[in-house]
């Protein structure tokens, strides 16, 4: 009978850790052992059981926008090369700075970009979480005239709410948002099986053109009209969102 | 490095990340979630894992990313509780008070063919927290020995002797949890 010490090796035979000259020999000796052979199924017993339960736990979706997010923000932390002046040549520091002015306008339109796609994964993290927690609207209806005034008082503006079901667009609510330190609308429409959100807030820079972008998979159209910015994230294609956008513009 | 350079250079370190690492966030917080038996601080744990693991990004090689992430929020746990309970050791267990009394026992198949899911649970929950990983990481993650080893930083022999233990004391748990119920139910 095997000791005691053994009983580590019958859990490895379960797990397929063992080699296969240990397997054979551990099986010899529980063709002759039956205490080792009814350890052995035991123990085989209990792990059926335990794999037979459903234990794992998924990582709720609002952590999977977190970490997204602050990932973000690590990109962003500045991190600026130490440059020791004395051993630079005093003709490359008079060049450099000729280029500092050049390159200070492509650097401020750099990070402004950046600002942006930040902004942009921001809202993307939150379409995933508006479809994904059965909280997609915080006043559900396809009435403009409702989603409208519901905002009153909750807002300090008035969100652009239109109602294209004609076109084959349903309108289905309105959600309250803050996302990277804006108060933000989020009107919800849908076209078929996709969901559009368009996150809405007071702009402040002046009107800009539809840019299309592509993110984690969903489509995100941008656009400054009339004082607001507005973010239109879907999975819907990009040709059908273009046109949303156009007849949400008109 | 221009300005541009090294933000580009950021922008492919965020997407090599999201590629190789962030599919194994659901482990990350399983592992959180059953060490600390709590959803709100398992979320904070998986959280400051991911960051962590962002920071020391460098310094992953292509190995398996799993057993790397695992290894870092199982570190990130163990400051948590170094934190909870400065007093406590959590690294050692006492053998003594808990030796295994299984030969007096007999084979407990019948129990545990009839614990439900909540037995298990709790049985699970109540391991203590050196056997319940090792349980976690091979019965719930699939997690081979070695993998586990690389994770708990401990060599084989251990990882060997705590999943020996570990089941041991789960099969009494569950069969105590059965046999619980059944008092409550018939008393």
């Amino acid at each position: 009978m095997a000791s005691h010490a053994q009983r580590n090796l019958l859990h490895a035979y379960l797990d397929d850790e063992l080699d296969l000259v240990r397997s054979m020999e551990l099986e010899d000796h529980l063709a002759e052992c039956g205490d080792c052979a009814t350890e052995v199924a035991s123990y085989r017993a209990l792990r059926e059981r335990v794999l037979a339960v459903d234990l794992r736990y998924e990582a709720p979706a609002h952590l999977r926008s977190r970490v997204l997010r602050q990932l973000e923000e690590q990109e962003h932390r500045p991190s600026t090369p130490a440059v020791n002046l004395r051993r630079v040549p005093w003709w490359s520091l008079a060049t450099a700075a000729a280029c500092v002015l050049v390159t200070v306008a492509t650097v401020m339109l750099v990070v402004r970009r950046n600002e942006d796609r930040s902004l942009i994964r921001a809202f993307v993290a939150d379409h995933v979480r508006s479809l994904m927690a059965s909280h997609l609207t915080d006043v559900l209806t396809s009435d403009q005239h409702t989603v409208k005034p519901w905002f009153t008082g909750k807002l300090d503006f008035s969100p652009q709410v239109r109602d294209l079901s004609g076109e084959g667009y349903d309108l289905l609510g309105g959600r309250l948002e803050y996302v990277d330190g804006h108060t933000a609308a989020a009107i919800v429409y849908q076209r078929r099986r996709h969901v559009i959100n368009v996150f809405t807030w007071p702009s402040s820079g002046s009107d800009h053109e539809p840019s299309t972008t592509a993110q984690q998979g969903f489509n995100v159209v941008t656009w400054t009209q009339g004082g607001m910015s507005y973010c239109a994230v879907s999975d819907l294609n990009r040709q059908e969102l273009s046109e949303f956008v156009s007849m949400l513009r008109r | 490095m221009t300005q541009m350079e090294s933000t580009a250079n950021s922008r492919e370190k965020i997407a090599r990340f999201e590629a190789l690492v962030l599919p194994h966030l659901d482990s990350a917080y399983n592992l959180a979630r059953w060490m600390t038996r709590s959803s709100s601080d398992a979320e904070d744990i998986a959280q400051e894992a991911m960051m962590r693991a962002f920071r020391f990004f460098d310094t992953f090689h292509g190995e398996d990313a799993r057993v790397w992430l695992l290894t870092i929020v199982r570190n990130t746990y163990l400051t948590w509780v170094r934190r909870q309970l400065p007093q406590q050791n959590s690294a050692e267990f006492d053998e003594r008070l808990h030796t295994d009394i299984e030969s007096a026992l007999t084979p407990e198949s019948e129990f545990l063919r009839q614990a439900t899911v909540e037995h298990v649970r709790r049985a699970i929950e109540n391991l203590p927290a050196e056997f319940r990983e090792v349980i976690l990481m091979r019965e719930v993650e699939q997690l081979s020995y070695k993998q586990i080893a690389a994770v708990t930083q401990s060599p084989l022999g251990t990882v060997m002797s705590r999943i020996s233990r570990g089941r041991s004391m789960l099969r009494q748990l569950i069969a105590g949890e059965r046999r619980h119920a059944e008092v409550k139910h018939h008393g």
